[in-house]
């Protein structure tokens, strides 16, 4: 490999820190796919695949795709619960690849949550 | 690549590894294929996370929970309830001590809050081997500065203003050597990086080289673009195979790049750098002797001045900065001085890195501001003593330093406070002592070491450690004599005086510092034959109280040398001609029989065991009539 010059090495750099947000965390907003047993058979997997893609596609680096338990609504699984700083968590349910495309594109990229597919905003109450 | 929803960091540090982290690394990679979660969790090997208490551990990005004690067969179903659906397992997570919960995530360990990460602030977060994790974390950002915006002279400058120390032990300031070096007309010039780590229980030079070697590299080539050298050694002990590894990578990557060698990035700036490889002795460590060592003579200290800043390796004026120097250098240019200064003491800025070992429930290795006091040490960040036992004393500065009692709990260290109280900072080793320990054994045990590390040439070392070792071996053994504390005292102090390095010039300090705080201990020893701590072996002897043994055999099947007669429903008896004192019937014996004790003293010479094993039935009628007789009489 050539030496670098300053450029190339702030170039590098630039491009090194790409690779390393998620231990950096700083995240502005969580998707979380349910992963129950439920979840999984309903397909959950191919929506967190989507969710990475479409990730990947927007080039944002302060969002963080992750995973629980069953939400205990199993009757519309697949489901997702996207939370944004600053604002209620809406929960999404009957997903397929295509709506969770839909969603990251609407909800997390342009900041109007998907209200087509959306079961619920906000949490549900503590006995 | 396509971006993954999680990171392992897995701790790769050489504590790890012995527990078996590469282990781990291919359970977890064949596990993540297995489950086909390869594309979307990355796995990160790293260098030490510190927590090495806990090894083998890894903590889980971005979430940062904290998992450790890992074993390969937790794997399939870490990998399945967490990494897939999503449930973190508890039972895999830290828990303080006599706590239920355990502590999810690594931010609210109290291990890891009160420390302050400068030297180590990529430890557990990049991968040492990559040097591209090293420049996202702003690595080389410092080097560029000084190539592109600062003269050599205001490095130094900068330096001296931060009000840096050397880490290796002395404390010396790091911009005043750098600025003699500077100013001798000699060239070339030469910086060394001094590896050769070797008080026992210490590792925060290996654990640096270890996590971030880049932080290493890119420091000492400030140091030579700052004193105007050319060329560069690492100075590191064979012992540290991994260290060398993860060195050996990290310079060939920076020498790919450009960051190396001839011309770096186009400045007209050059300087390189090889690895030295010591054998492990201990006075290598001694800037003189490493000189010695890596110009292929005996590895002998000579005497100071000319200094090696003057007058160094091949007879050229060379800077030699211990590892964690040399570490925090890039982070003071990028921060600059006055940010650093405010950190720390009046006397003693920025950081320091500790390992914590011995009687302490956290284990592990540590950063933290100077003037932090040893309480928020122990009690907090090492949480506390284990199975509730009293804190006796902390040993800091390995074999050069001296044991601080329980009365200076809650002083600030620094430099300055720590050699106000008989002990010094030394390289950071820092061993945390209960109240099971004998201060006689401590001092027997860090003579015996430098003894052995001596290099011979002043006598008053070499034979005065001998003679040191000679008397606190004959007291450890119950056969001190009247004087002998005072003659510890006449030649500790002459071999302090009468040495040429800082080798035999400090190694009287574990006796000296005892002695200044637990004279008590050694005069029981001398004179009552009574090792209070009931350390020493010669001094203490186990005995089974006959009014509390059961007969149950469980001492006599697990002594290791059949010292224990009796039979079933008999009590025991102990033949102390045959015993080894291993302390092995004391463990088994059940806390709610504890019919075995550990004496020492004139209890030991009092309590007399039974003659022969007797029935417990018949002894204990016997005892009970003996009472009553006792009684009637009163």
């Amino acid at each position: 490999m050539a030496k670098l010059t300053i450029d190339d090495l702030r170039k590098k750099r630039a491009e090194a820190q790409k690779g390393l947000y998620l231990r950096e965390g700083e995240f502005r907003g969580k998707i979380t796919v349910h992963m129950g047993t439920c979840g999984i058979a309903a397909g959950a997997r191919t929506i967190v695949a989507a969710f990475l893609e479409e990730l990947e596609k927007s080039g944002l680096k302060d969002i963080m795709i992750t995973t629980s338990g069953c939400a205990g609504l199993c009757s519309k699984e697949p489901m997702a619960t996207v939370e944004m700083l600053n604002s209620p968590p809406v929960k999404y349910g009957e997903l397929t690849p295509e709506k969770a495309r839909t969603i990251f594109k609407e909800h997390i990229v342009g900041g109007t949550a998907a209200v087509e597919y959306a079961l619920g905003i906000g949490s549900e109450r503590g006995a | 690549m396509a971006p993954q929803r999680i990171e392992l960091m897995l701790c790769t540090g050489t504590g790890c590894v012995a527990g078996g982290s590469f282990r781990l690394k291919t359970a977890l990679e064949n596990e993540l294929a297995r489950q086909g979660l390869k594309d979307e969790v990355s796995l990160v090997p790293t260098g030490c996370n510190g927590f090495c208490g806990q090894g083998p551990l890894m903590v889980v990005m971005p979430e940062q929970v904290f998992y450790g004690w890992l074993k390969e067969e937790d794997i399939p179903f870490l990998v399945q309830e967490h990494f897939l659906k999503g449930r973190p397992v508890k039972k895999l997570m830290f828990t303080p001590p006599e706590k239920k919960e355990p502590i999810p995530l690594l931010g609210d360990i109290p291990f890891f809050r009160k420390q302050m990460l400068l030297v180590l602030r990529n430890k557990g977060v990049i991968d040492p081997e990559k040097i591209t994790d090293y420049l996202a974390r702003d690595g080389y950002v410092a080097l560029e500065k000084v190539l592109t915006s600062m003269s050599p002279e205001e490095v130094v400058e900068e330096i001296t203003k931060s009000g840096l120390r050397g880490r290796g032990g002395a404390g010396f300031p790091t911009g005043v050597k750098w600025t003699v070096c500077r100013k001798e007309p000699k060239t070339p010039k030469y910086v060394i990086c001094n590896c050769d780590e070797g008080d026992p229980g210490a590792y925060m030079d290996r654990s640096v080289f270890e996590s971030d070697p880049h932080s290493v590299i890119e420091g000492q080539t400030i140091a030579a673009y700052a004193i105007g050298a050319s060329h560069g050694y690492i100075y590191v002990r064979s012992e540290y195979p991994l260290a060398i590894k993860r060195m050996q990578i990290a310079l060939e990557q920076a020498q790919e790049f450009g960051l190396l060698g001839k011309n770096i990035l186009g400045t007209g700036f050059s300087f390189d750098l090889e690895i030295r490889e010591g054998s492990g002795a201990f006075v290598c460590g001694e800037e003189t002797s490493l000189i010695h060592s890596i110009e292929g003579q005996s590895p002998e200290p000579h005497q100071r001045p000319p200094f090696p800043a003057q007058v160094g390796i091949w007879g050229c004026p060379t800077v030699i900065n211990n590892v964690e120097t040399l570490a925090n250098v890039p982070i003071i240019i990028t921060r600059g001085a006055d940010w650093y200064s405010q950190i720390g003491t009046p006397t003693s800025k920025g950081t320091k890195i500790f390992s914590l070992v011995g009687k302490i429930n956290n284990t592990g290795l540590i950063e933290v501001p100077m003037g932090i006091t040893l309480r928020e040490i122990i009690y907090e960040i090492g949480g506390g003593i284990p199975d509730n036992k009293l804190f006796k004393a902390v040993q800091t500065g390995g074999p050069s330093g001296g044991c601080i009692p329980n009365a200076h709990i809650d002083l600030p260290i620094d430099y300055e406070s720590l050699k106000e109280v008989g002990s010094m900072m030394g390289s950071g080793g820092m061993i945390v002592m209960d109240e099971d320990t004998c201060m006689v054994d401590v001092s027997k045990f860090f003579i015996q070491f430098t003894n052995d590390e001596s290099c011979g040439k002043c006598t008053v070392c070499r034979d005065g450690s001998d003679a040191l070792l000679e008397v606190l071996t004959r007291i450890a053994n119950g056969e001190g004599q009247d004087g002998d504390v005072e003659f510890l005292e006449e030649l500790g102090a002459v071999v302090k005086d009468a040495s040429m390095c800082g080798l035999g010039q400090t190694l009287p300090n574990p006796v000296l510092s005892t002695l200044k705080y637990f004279r008590d201990e050694y005069i029981a020893h001398v004179r009552d034959k009574n090792c209070p701590a009931k350390a020493c072996k010669a001094l203490i002897k186990y005995y089974i109280d006959p009014d509390k043994c059961p007969g149950c055999t469980l001492c006599l099947k697990n002594c290791p040398t059949g010292a224990i007669k009796g039979e079933t429903k008999h009590v025991h008896v102990i033949d102390q001609t045959v015993c080894s004192k291993c302390g092995e019937c004391l463990e088994v014996c059940p806390p709610k029989v504890s019919a075995v004790v550990k004496v020492s003293g004139k209890e030991a010479q009092e309590l007399q065991s039974l003659a022969a094993p007797a029935p417990v039935k018949e002894w204990r009628a016997r005892r009970a009539q003996e009472s009553s007789t006792v009684n009637t009489r009163s």
